[in-house]
């Protein structure tokens, strides 16, 4: 059942569950951030709606920096800002940032200890028609690799707009996972937001499985988690929201009272949630549980309609369904 | 070298405009996501490269010596798909897949999806460059192929496009030539406000390029430019195109709002009841 001690959406399991864009908490975040602290600042590398910079635009127009089509520049402007006593929210599409400017983030923001907000969007398949180029499904890969960095993936945009908050709070560099479209709401504005806490959300008694899900697609893990309840099948649903730092030794717990793990993904599952739980188990060894990685395999998306994209590349419920029994009957 | 425009060569050319632009409104209407204001603008200067300029083969679009059409500003793709289909690359029905699943017209062009396809774009920026290593090549195998850029003035904030052009001042390629797009928009507003270009023409020339500037919708004028860039055998030339976005569709002209939507049901109507008699006037213009 849904754990009733962190204040989940009773809805979600209604077919005409809310839905809000992730990318709205950052947006609205933003808006409350500026309110309260007059030293945070926004940059985009023209991308301001699309990244939901724009109400922050409206508000605290010289607080907002309009790069232009030039995400290296926009992040060496952060990095410039960040040591120097502001707090840099830099907006664009993760492919572009922290893809395309790469190494000026790892030089200017990450090693130099830079107080930079990464906010990437557009992330994962879920991204739709606009196809591979602009789907970002390496990202975790290629910041995860960071040391000095905390990343966050929210499921919602609850928890979206919390991480946004808190990533304010502390000092130094943070990369944060939004998706474009509109996605199931999760959680409510009391669900407590635990920065580097792996959540259980849902529980069973006996679990014979459990599923480290992490962004929107939480949402299909709850889906399936709920439906195998049906068929007599006990699983835990994990939300995994910090994927740095890890939490090692929830995952290393949960990994002792189950025959399996399933991570669930929208990303690569090269170097991304699964691979960081593959690291996490594999550094115990003994008996360790059998790990199935459901994400993109090793290939790049494609256009199509969000819903019709997580079935093809085997992210949707019926996908963790399967995989769950597989693993089950091995 | 690039054939002399008769008369009625031209007006083919203006037909095939119009003709280009009624099916991006029809694809773009049937894909419900994608960009309207550039393709539109762009759909003279595609009229003139595949049915005019280009060196090209559609039933054998990996001929060797074909010349090569990169696209830089990917998101612009729908008046390629729709040039091509029509030149004869593949089925017009096929355009109506656009942005779909399991189809070759992906959302923003990839290579190895559609052949014809000269290079997977969309991320801005990176085209000049790839120009470049296609034009290296080309001399490196002393073929006679020309390589097309086209890029778009809002691209130009990315630094690539400046580190491409600086290699050009350096290692002039009289077989590459670049056309930008200079339609005045992008996404947050206009170029002017949100980080300007100009002087965009003493930019360009600084790096000792060779700079034309045309009226891209004027189909003649550009012809003589691209033929005039290819009778300038020492430097690279850069044709300034001077577009107007949404161009042909009263509502969508010079309106940055337009550049990544599609239009709906209604807007679509008009756009295509526009077109038409638009295409009535033109047709008798010439008569
Ligand atoms: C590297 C990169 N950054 C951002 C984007 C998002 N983007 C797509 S089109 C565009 C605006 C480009 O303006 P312009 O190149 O003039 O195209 P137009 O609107 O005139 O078609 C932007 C910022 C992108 N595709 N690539
Ligand atoms: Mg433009």
């Amino acid at each position: 059942m849904l754990n009733p001690d962190i204040y989940l959406n009773q809805n979600i399991f209604n077919e005409n569950i809310d839905q809000k864009p992730i990318r709205d908490g950052y947006g609205d975040a933003l808006v409350e951030l500026g309110e309260k602290n007059k030293n945070v600042v926004v940059l985009t590398a023209d991308l301001a709606e699309s990244t939901r910079a724009h109400k922050f635009a409206e508000k605290f127009p010289e607080r907002f920096i309009e790069c232009g089509v030039a995400e290296q520049n926009m992040a060496g402007i952060a990095a410039g800002l960040g040591v120097s006593g502001k707090i840099a929210f830099i907006s664009s599409y993760a492919t572009f940032s922290p893809g395309k400017n790469w190494e000026t983030i790892r030089t200017t923001i990450i090693y130099n200890d830079s107080n930079v907000k990464i906010a990437g969007h557009h992330s994962g398949i879920i991204t739709g028609p606009d196809g591979a180029t602009h789907q970002a499904t390496e990202d975790i890969a290629i910041t995860r690799c960071w040391p000095n960095i905390k990343i966050i993936s929210p499921c919602d945009y609850w928890e979206a707009k919390k991480a946004t908050l808190y990533s304010a709070e502390v000092y130094g560099p943070f990369y944060l996972r939004f998706v474009r479209d509109k996605t199931p709401i999760i959680t409510t504005e009391k669900t407590p937001f635990n920065f580097g806490k792996i959540e259980i959300f849902w529980i069973s008694e006996n679990p014979q499985l459990a599923i480290f899900a992490t962004g929107h697609l939480v949402y299909q893990a709850l889906l399936a988690a709920k439906e195998l309840k049906e068929e007599n099948i006990d699983v835990l649903v994990l939300n995994v929201h910090t994927i740095k730092p890890l939490e090692e030794n929830k995952i290393l717990e949960i990994s002792s009272q189950v025959k399996g793990i399933i991570s669930l993904e929208d990303h690569q599952v090269i170097g991304g949630l699964g691979s960081a739980i593959a690291e996490v188990l594999a550094k115990k060894g003994g008996n360790i549980p059998k790990l199935v990685m459901l994400g993109l395999q090793n290939t790049f998306g494609e256009s199509g309609t969000p819903d019709e994209l997580i079935k093809k590349y085997q992210m949707d419920k019926e996908a963790v369904k399967l995989s769950v029994k597989k693993l089950i009957s091995s | 070298m690039i054939e002399e425009l008769h008369e009625n060569k031209l007006r083919f050319l203006e037909e095939q405009a119009i003709k280009i632009r009624e099916l991006i409104i029809e694809m773009l209407l049937e894909a419900g996501s994608g960009h309207s204001a550039g393709p539109l603008g762009m759909a003279d200067i595609f009229s003139a490269f595949y049915f005019h300029i280009l060196k090209h083969n559609p039933q054998n679009p990996n001929w060797e010596e074909r010349d090569r059409l990169i696209l830089s500003n990917g998101h612009i793709c729908p008046v390629r798909y729709v040039a091509m289909a029509l030149a004869g690359y593949f089925p017009i029905e096929e355009l109506k897949t656009l942005r779909k699943i399991n189809s070759r017209l992906q959302g923003h062009p990839h290579r190895t999806s559609l052949p014809g396809v000269e290079n997977t774009s969309g991320p801005l920026g990176e085209g000049i460059s790839q120009a470049i290593g296609m034009a290296i090549s080309a001399k490196l195998d002393k073929k006679n192929y020309h390589i097309y850029c086209i890029t778009s003035d809002g691209e130009h904030q990315e630094g690539n496009i400046w580190e491409a052009y600086m290699f050009l001042g350096k290692n002039q390629l009289s077989n590459l030539t670049i056309i930008i797009d200079r339609n005045y928009i992008q996404i947050d507003g206009i170029t002017e406000e949100v980080i300007p270009l100009e002087p965009l023409k003493q930019k360009l020339e600084s790096f000792g390029l060779h700079v034309l500037e045309v009226d891209g919708h004027n189909i003649r004028a550009f012809v003589d430019a691209v033929r005039e860039a290819q009778s300038e055998w020492k430097r690279t030339s850069v044709i300034i195109a001077y577009t107007i976005p949404g161009r042909g569709i009263d509502f969508m002209e010079k309106k940055f709002e337009w550049h990544g939507k599609p239009p709906n049901k209604e807007e679509a109507k008009k756009a295509l009841e526009e077109l038409r008699t638009l295409q009535g006037k033109i047709i008798s213009e010439h008569q």
